[in-house]
């Protein structure tokens, strides 16, 4: 009696945990383990061939012209990142400030702020290729309406301003997430440690860098890997805004386009190929993975619990 | 002192000033390309190029007509509903189900299974493309709704699983312990009496998956060729090449993809906002 009692509960708990378990080993842990075994073999076509050990590897990163077009991605990523950095955590943490003081209108402004955040980054890429179009874009059109006409420029179209002009783009889209973030960290600090604070100064900088950027350091550790992963992950605005190829002349080519023309082809690289991509893939998410864990680590250890 | 006194609430006021200005200054910012986007919707190409911030004439409806009446817009805009209320319901049956053995019952293994879901939130699966391709052709799913609802169910249960963990081991014993002593079984426990308190983190959970999955572009470009099946995001692109000169319609069609989104933004933005930051705040 007491024994079926017992398989039951366990053929319950089974029940329970089994099917849940079954997906994701079927569709994220099996396809992100086959990743690692596919890039070790040749490919032609949709067809595994030989074990060919770290050539793809080494095609990658060393030899001619997969290796130029690699570090020219990495390069790109690299900046993306630390200009999102500023653009979007660095003014993230400053409106955060901003609303926490909860003046007049601040709810307003809150669900102004996350407003974009909610939109697909299609629609958002669209729009903004459409405002930065050098004769008819809203960009130019407000640049030439305050005088400053001799500024306007094909903010897409040339290899300066290319990059930045998605990065803008991607911070509008996406500010009001670490602002949010930051907020709700800023209103779990206890009054009483604000009271106290207000003791013994008068000064808001004081309190901002002694007080409030310790305190939060547990939402700072959150958004600044989130943006970490996004901005070697990033692929959807500029294969939007900039195509599959990095226009212009791969000044916006980043690690996420390259991967997908390297394994599912484009005008430029014709075939897919399923080797170097594969590489490459496995490159990036190691990469990702040991950074944004040291990054945690590191972040983690500054934190302070409350 | 007084003079401190004094000193002290100028600067106050000259610093809420300050910030004051730079909120509205970042909230017009924010709204602005919005604003124009939908303005122009209601423009013709030349009133959007001489003049694009000026208040349009919102009886022309003529660019919004034809997007409604030209396109596959209803087509691809009931595709992504099937695809996102599918993912949803899934995900939530999934999640309940792991985070409630997870949270409700003592047994081996349980840590462990809580901490497989947990190293999912960081995975990446976009870099896993090219195995999911070959698994999903091999499947026969390549074409097919069940490949994107397949993926979102398996990137949205590791945060489901997490919220939903939390928050059914919040749950007070009594009720639980009082059925038991009755003589319900498990499943009528669960069904009847657990899963009507989960409700709220649920709607959050829900909320959670709904944006990214209903917004998503990545995976319907892999694994979506046929134009009576694409998604939202995906078939904007499309239409985006197809007219390309009216930008009225451009702007119509931008507009009528964002609509929806916005309202029920606008409605729940609490929701939304403790939705979409719940996996990032503890």
């Amino acid at each position: 009696m007491m024994s079926s009692k017992l398989t039951g509960r366990r053929l319950w708990i089974a029940a329970l945990v089994v099917p849940p378990i079954a997906f994701m080993c079927l569709f994220l842990v099996y396809p992100i383990l086959s990743a690692f075994a596919y890039a070790f073999y040749e490919w032609r076509g949709l067809v595994r061939g030989d074990f060919v050990w770290f050539d793809n590897f080494h095609r990658v990163l060393f030899e001619y012209p997969f290796s130029e077009r690699t570090i020219n991605a990495f390069k790109h990523n690299i900046f993306v990142f630390f200009a999102l950095m500023v653009l979007q955590n660095g003014v993230g943490f400053i409106l955060a400030y901003c609303l926490w003081r909860e003046l007049w209108g601040a709810r307003f402004h809150r669900i102004a702020v996350f407003l974009p955040v909610v939109l697909s980054t299609v629609i958002v890429g669209l729009l903004w290729k459409l405002f930065y179009h050098p004769l008819f874009g809203a960009v130019n059109a407000s640049l030439r309406a305050v005088g400053l006409g001799s500024l306007a420029q094909p903010w897409l179209g040339q290899d300066s301003t290319a990059l930045t002009a998605i990065v803008v783009a991607n911070a509008w889209h996406m500010v009001g997430f670490p602002t949010l973030v930051f907020l709700a960290g800023m209103q779990r600090i206890p009054s009483e440690i604000l009271d106290a604070v207000r003791m013994e100064t008068e000064s808001e900088w004081v309190k901002m860098s002694k007080i409030v950027w310790p305190l939060v350091a547990p939402s700072a550790t959150v958004v600044f890997t989130l943006l970490f992963v996004g901005a070697f992950n990033w692929f959807e605005l500029p294969f939007i805004m900039a195509g599959v190829d990095g226009n212009p002349h791969e000044a916006t080519d980043v690690l996420g386009l390259y991967f997908y023309r390297t394994a599912f082809g484009s005008m430029s690289a014709s075939a897919e190929n399923f080797g170097p991509g594969s590489a490459l893939a496995v490159l990036i998410f190691l990469f990702i993975a040991v950074v944004s864990s040291v990054i945690t680590v590191r972040l983690r250890r500054r934190e302070i619990q409350l | 002192m007084r003079k401190g006194i004094d000193r002290g609430s100028f600067r106050t006021y000259g610093w809420d000033g300050l910030i004051q200005i730079l909120l509205i200054g970042n909230s017009i910012v924010m709204l602005t390309p919005i604003v124009i986007m939908f303005f122009s919707a209601f423009k013709t190409n030349a009133q959007i190029f001489q003049s694009p911030f000026s208040i349009p004439d919102f009886t022309n409806v003529k660019s919004l007509l034809r997007v409604w009446n030209e396109t596959d817009f209803l087509l691809y805009m009931s595709n992504s509903l099937i695809v996102t209320a599918s993912s949803i319901a899934l995900i939530l049956i999934l999640g309940t189900m792991a985070a409630y053995a997870i949270a409700r019952y003592e047994f081996r293994g349980a840590g462990f299974i809580l901490l497989f879901f947990l190293a999912g939130l960081t995975l990446p699966l976009k870099l896993a493309i090219i195995p999911l391709f070959i698994q999903m052709r091999d499947f026969g799913l390549i074409d097919s709704r069940l490949s994107l609802i397949f993926i979102y169910v398996a990137t949205g249960l590791p945060t489901t699983v997490f919220i939903l963990t939390g928050f059914i081991r919040s749950l007070p014993n009594e009720l639980e312990d009082a059925a038991r002593m009755d003589g319900a079984n498990e499943a009528r426990i669960m069904w009847s009496i657990m899963l009507p308190l989960v409700r709220p983190a649920m709607v959050i959970a829900a909320i959670q998956n709904v944006v990214p999955i209903w917004n998503d572009f990545f995976f319907p470009l892999i694994f979506i060729q046929n134009n009576n099946l694409k998604t939202l995001p995906q078939g904007l692109t499309a239409f985006m090449g197809e007219f390309g000169t009216d930008w009225g319609v451009l702007f119509s069609g931008l507009t009528l993809s964002a609509l929806p989104i916005i309202i029920l933004y606008i409605a729940l933005s609490r929701q939304f906002i403790n939705g979409m930051t719940a996996g990032a705040i503890k």
